[in-house]
């Protein structure tokens, strides 16, 4: 199995059935997937907090879901999270695909990416980054399982470390 | 009968609330957006179906988007005023194309963000939300022509299928309720109007 359909296959297995993304190269196979499966309602957001704003909904009456988006689109969602997702206990399960680490041939994307955990941090969302595949199932899985139960948001990283990272970036770095 | 912006009454956003809250019988799930959408809404007395933004300003639509594919078979309904629905435009194209039946938006349009001081916003300009809701691809995007005309679009927004997108022209008069600001006690209340508390429904086809 590759990460991707690792990723969705435990998805599955803890019923979330809503995907919310803003597309990236990393998270294609995780864009299409879901589209080809009949388990998945995909939803193509225009912004990545629209995105946030529809798994909430989505969870409070009862459909879990997740939101997919890249490094500088989860910088568009820190007033989501800190006016919504966090204080109204939502477990939103979001996944980051991480830009601009390991072979970024754009300053702008390499900026926006340290950005990423120390937001996390300030407001207190656990966050792992996904980086061996061996135990990719095993942290999505309890992660997903933790978050419902205890109400809580968690961010799950995609490192180019498990993804390879952005295939068109490679042919851009001298 | 001409039916656009200009010739719209200038109508009463508490008012209006309390006619549209009147009306829903079905348990119909109602998001409002963060301010005088909000008070209002308290106002028109609490429902368990009702859903209190503290922030978030923009995500009405898309709260009340994931509610609508949720459960297909409540009506939701979005209160937004123009200032926060300018944010969010994107949010329009997002739901036109999915095609949520059961989706009514409704703009409240006063031209100001009158929370903040009364600022103009872009609406008091040449912006008319429901020529940019039909540009984004609703098919029944309408002006609110009066009270009667305002009962009658509730009434048969699911008729033609949603979703649908209501704008009114509003004046600028302050909300009247006091929110309680307790996100938690919000959500639970909202939930558990919903059927849906607990987080022990993994399964949308259990709730509808």
């Amino acid at each position: 199995m590759t990460w991707s359909d690792i990723v969705l296959a435990t998805l599955k297995e803890n019923g979330l059935r809503l995907v919310a993304y803003v597309p990236d190269n990393i998270l294609a196979p995780l864009v299409s997937g879901a589209a080809t499966d009949d388990h998945f309602i995909s939803v193509g957001a225009t912004r990545e907090d629209e995105a946030v704003g529809i798994v909430t909904g989505a969870y409070m009456a009862g459909l879990r879901g997740v939101v997919m988006m890249q490094t500088s689109g989860f910088a568009l969602i820190a007033n989501a999270l800190a006016t919504l997702v966090v204080p109204y206990q939502i477990p939103a399960i979001l996944i980051v695909s991480e830009r601009g680490v390991m072979g970024e041939f754009n300053v702008g994307q390499a900026l926006v990416a340290r950005t990423l955990r120390p937001t996390l941090d300030t407001l207190g969302i656990v966050h792992h980054t996904l980086a061996e595949a061996s135990t990719l199932r095993f942290v999505l899985d309890s992660s997903i399982k933790q978050a419902f139960t205890t109400q809580a948001p968690v961010a799950l990283i995609l490192s180019p470390l498990l993804t390879g990272g952005n295939p068109a970036a490679r042919a851009q770095l001298l | 009968m001409t039916n656009d912006r200009l010739s719209a009454k200038t109508l009463g956003r508490t008012a209006l609330t309390r006619r549209l809250v009147q009306r829903l019988v079905h348990e119909e799930a109602v998001i409002a957006g963060i301010g005088n959408a909000n008070f209002d809404l308290v106002a028109a007395g609490h429902r368990p179906q009702n859903f209190y933004m503290i922030g978030s300003m923009g995500l009405t639509c898309p709260i009340a988007l994931g509610v609508a594919l949720a459960q297909p078979k409540r009506g939701v309904i979005a209160l937004e005023g123009d200032g926060s629905i300018l944010m969010a435009l994107g949010a329009l194209a997002t739901i036109a194309n999915v095609k949520p039946a059961n989706l009514t938006v409704i703009i409240w349009d006063n031209g100001i963000y009158q929370i903040t001081g009364k600022q103009a916003t872009a609406t008091a300009g040449v912006t008319d939300i429901v020529a940019v809701a039909r540009g984004a691809g609703f098919r029944h995007s309408e002006w609110v022509r009066d009270e009667a005309h305002f009962d009658q679009l509730i009434d048969r927004r699911f008729e033609t299928g949603g979703p649908v997108l209501l704008a009114a022209k509003i004046d600028d008069q302050p909300g009247r309720g006091r929110l309680m600001r307790d996100p938690p006690l919000i959500r639970h209340r909202f939930m558990t109007g919903l059927g849906a508390s607990g987080g022990a429904a993994p399964d949308a086809s259990l709730i509808c």
